[in-house]
């Protein structure tokens, strides 16, 4: 017999570590899954908000809605508008609000609310179709204006960028010294000039409207911003001053889309925005968003609560196992029965630390004095077990029963004990009595709540259930440590109590 | 509470627990082979046909219905031992040493009923003792008359010599006297005393109890130096056949010397303890990396034993 190379071995647990600690920082980064429980994320709900008198016709009012705004991320859409039939429609690449009524008459108010979240990621998007220069036709004697201003900021500029930048100084009301400029230029169609102008020039220019998110802002309007497209994606520009980039906290509701609201059958239409900054924890955002992407299916999220609930308590477990493997081979504790402290630590959770302790002694010391008389019954073994987790049952219901009459709430806790766990524990720990004497049931029984208390604590940490069920993968790191342990041929610590008279040979 | 350094430990070759699991037991003992030395019955088949003698077999009890006609089988039975089949560490053996009228004289003096017996085959039968809690049969075996020369060393129970074998070739022996702390029994764990041997001569080294070193046993007094064991070839070659007779590549072989008969072998252990090296005061793990490293192994039991007297005797 020779012994197998174990390199192979150590590469796989190397592989599973490292697939369980990159898949967590994966999730992490892709889904926003906070590390710890506590963490808070702002969150901006803005509310769009018609208000249109109606005229006894029907109604079809048409909103557009933010449709993947550079910046931020929608986690949420909301309309609020009773008795109005409503949907969300695309259209030429346009996401609009429609709503309808048959009968419509006097004042109306209907609200959009979106809840968007600042996301770096999310800055540059590229147009699913590479858009193409709008038509620009010009009657002199404009077109020479044009033509001259255009040569001007063509002169000075190299790129795109810099020429929309030195357009929009040259069309500043400040910068006309030139006539042609005043000719072209009169107030209200400035922007729709510039657009065309940039046109003109082959380089595709559109208007975009967007909102400044201020906490607690009530009746905001829309400010006007100009995009171009770079061959790559939109680049969005102050028209006012030339600052090229969109400020962090600006909010582009309108893109694409021509106008912001359609409406049928309604007059004096009036569009307003408020806002607010919430603060919602991370958590329940990467829950909220898990459903959208691609990597969600990988989370426990989707499961029904119920089942969530279940699996907390479940994918704990591999903690408790972890701990027992370290106490048994590392450390050389002796319990009673492997794995009965896991579930003994599980109790504890729910029962909290204290209350379970006191439950656990006494059900196993009443019922160590039980089996005391069940022993002297000659009962086959199998009837022996069954009497005793009858017993069991009834003692905790008892306990139950005086704690709650003497006003401990605690006294209940004693049900979430597996019972049938409690009567092999008895029934070892009386055989163990028996046979090896009072010491050693001692020394077990301490020994195991020794690692059942261990095991509760580092299950019962919050960082440890939060780990444990947003990153189910990290039991894959779990699962290689107690492989690796089942390597582990050193001395265990006890072993270097245990064999100290040996220092006498050496 | 003492402490000593793994380095220490290591230096002087201690073999420990997680080593002994990993390295030796999963390597060497093949699966297949442990319900030759977990159940005692089979043992006794197995090594027969390799000429290691047994105690003689009284009787099986199969069944719960034939605890009742146990009362009627024990009429002539004086001196038995009553033992599971699957049993582990010592665990479920019962001695009776005599008989007092209708009542049974237990090893440690106690006086107890047929219904104390009846109770003990129906747990054993139950699996009570059994190594995975699986139904059992209960033997009842001769009971082993030690010679005098050894069961004066010990208290009540009968003196046994364990003898660890590593593939074939028997590498440490220990000699375990019963004290009234282990119940009449020989486990260590217990608080019998473990008396190292030369593995070369069958001479006590040091003793031990509780992994302390004692120089008296504590209940008889004698002194547990120069303590020789007879026939101490005989009981290394036998230890050293059932290799070939069980595979297995790493076990403990206990040992009796009965009165009449010599040599018996009790029970093979396939998960020897580690307190062996306690009594002998040296570590395991220079004599087992010998015979690994071995380039040509022995073949017969007879050379190996051979082998290890030389390499190995102190």
């Amino acid at each position: 017999m020779t012994s197998r190379s174990r390199v192979p071995f150590y590469i796989a647990i190397f592989l599973l570590i490292s697939a369980g600690v990159s898949l967590a920082v994966w999730r992490h980064v892709e889904l926003g899954i906070p590390w710890f429980g506590g963490e808070q994320q702002p969150v901006w709900m803005v509310e769009a908000r018609i208000d249109f008198d109606g005229t006894g016709s029907p109604v079809l009012a048409s909103l557009n809605i933010p449709d993947a705004p550079p910046g931020f991320r929608i986690i949420s859409e909301q309309a609020a508008s009773p008795g109005y039939g409503f949907s969300i429609v695309e259209e030429n690449g346009n996401r609009r609000a429609e709503w309808s009524k048959r009968e419509v008459t006097g004042p109306q108010t209907l609200y959009f609310k979106v809840q968007v979240v600042p996301n770096d990621s999310a800055l540059r998007q590229a147009p699913r179709r590479a858009p193409r220069p709008g038509p620009a036709f010009w009657e002199e004697p404009q077109a020479t204006a044009v033509e001259e201003i255009l040569d001007q900021a063509r002169s000075r500029s190299s790129t795109p960028e810099s020429l929309t930048r030195e357009l929009i100084k040259l069309l500043q009301p400040d910068n006309r010294q030139v006539q042609n400029t005043t000719l072209l230029v009169s107030g209200a169609n400035y922007l729709n000039l510039l657009t065309r102008m940039l046109n003109h020039t082959g380089i595709p220019a559109r208007t975009a409207e967007g909102l400044y998110l201020e906490d607690a802002r009530r009746r905001q309007d829309l400010r006007p911003f100009l995009q171009i497209y770079d061959g790559e994606s939109w680049l969005t520009f102050n028209p006012r001053n030339a600052e090229q980039g969109l400020p962090e906290n600006v909010l582009l509701w309108r893109q694409a889309a021509v106008s912001l609201l359609d409406l049928v059958g309604g007059d004096d239409s009036e569009v307003s925005f408020s806002m607010l900054r919430q603060t919602i924890p991370a958590l329940q955002l990467a829950q909220a968003e898990s459903g959208q992407t691609g990597l969600g299916f990988l989370s426990l999220y989707q499961l029904p609560i119920e089942e969530q609930g279940m699996f907390r308590m479940l994918l704990l477990l591999p903690l408790g196992a972890l701990i027992v493997a370290f106490m048994r081979i590392v450390i050389g504790i002796r319990t009673s029965g492997t794995f009965m402290p896991i579930l003994i630590a599980v109790a504890f959770v729910q029962t909290t630390l204290v209350p379970g302790l006191i439950a656990f002694v006494s059900v196993v010391s009443i019922g160590l004095l039980m089996r005391g008389y069940l022993s002297s019954l000659n009962l086959l073994l199998v009837s022996r077990i069954s009497a005793l987790i009858i017993l069991v049952i009834f003692i905790t219901a008892a306990l139950s029963i005086v704690g709650y009459h003497m006003g401990f709430n605690t006294g209940m806790t004693v049900t979430f004990f597996p019972m049938v766990i409690i009567a092999w524990t008895i029934e070892r720990m009386s055989i163990l009595w028996e046979e090896e004497g009072g010491g050693e049931v001692l020394v077990q029984g301490a020994g195991s709540l020794f690692v059942a208390i261990c095991a509760f604590l580092a299950m019962s940490t919050p960082v440890a259930s939060h780990l444990t069920f947003n990153f189910p993968e990290l039991h894959l790191v779990i699962l290689g440590v107690i492989l690796l342990m089942g390597q582990y041929t050193g001395y265990k610590l006890s072993e270097l109590q245990r064999f100290h008279p040996m220092k006498v040979y050496d | 509470m003492g402490w000593i350094s793994p380095f220490k430990l290591n230096r002087l070759g201690m073999l420990n627990m997680n080593r002994r699991n990993v390295d030796y037991i999963s390597r060497y003992n093949s699966r297949a082979s442990y319900p030759l030395v977990d159940n005692k019955l089979k043992t006794k088949l197995v090594v027969a046909e390799y000429d290691v003698p047994t105690p003689k077999l009284l009787q099986v009890v199969r069944q719960q219905h034939e605890i009742s006609g146990f009362k009627a089988m024990a009429e002539d039975m004086e001196r038995f031992a009553m033992k599971p089949a699957k049993g582990s560490g010592g665990k479920g053996i019962t001695v009776i040493s005599g008989r007092e009228g209708g009542q049974f004289v237990k090893a440690s003096g106690a006086i107890v009923p047929l219904s104390f017996l009846e109770i003990h085959l129906s747990n054993i039968l139950a699996g009570l003792y059994s190594l995975a809690g699986t139904p059992d049969v209960a033997i009842v075996e001769d009971l082993v008359e030690s010679i005098p020369g050894l069961a004066k060393y010990s208290f009540q129970g009968v003196p046994d010599i364990r003898i660890v074998v590593f593939q074939g070739y028997p590498v440490m022996a220990m000699l375990r006297l019963a004290t009234k702390a282990s119940d009449g029994k020989a486990n260590l764990h217990q608080g019998a005393i473990g008396v190292g041997l030369n593995i070369a001569n069958g001479r006590g080294l040091n003793a031990v109890q509780f992994n302390r070193p004692v120089s008296n046993h504590p209940d008889v007094g004698l002194a547990l130096e120069n303590i020789v064991i007879d026939d101490w070839d005989l009981m290394l070659a036998m230890a050293a056949r059932c290799y070939e007779a069980t595979g297995l590549g790493y076990m403990g072989v206990d040992l009796v010397v009965d009165a009449s008969k010599g040599p018996l072998l009790l029970e093979l252990n396939a998960r020897p303890g580690l307190a062996i090296q306690m009594a002998n005061g040296c570590g395991l793990l220079p004599r087992l990396q010998t015979i690994e490293s071995l380039r040509r192994p022995h073949f017969t039991p007879d050379e190996r034993v051979k082998f290890v007297k030389d390499a190995f005797g102190a």
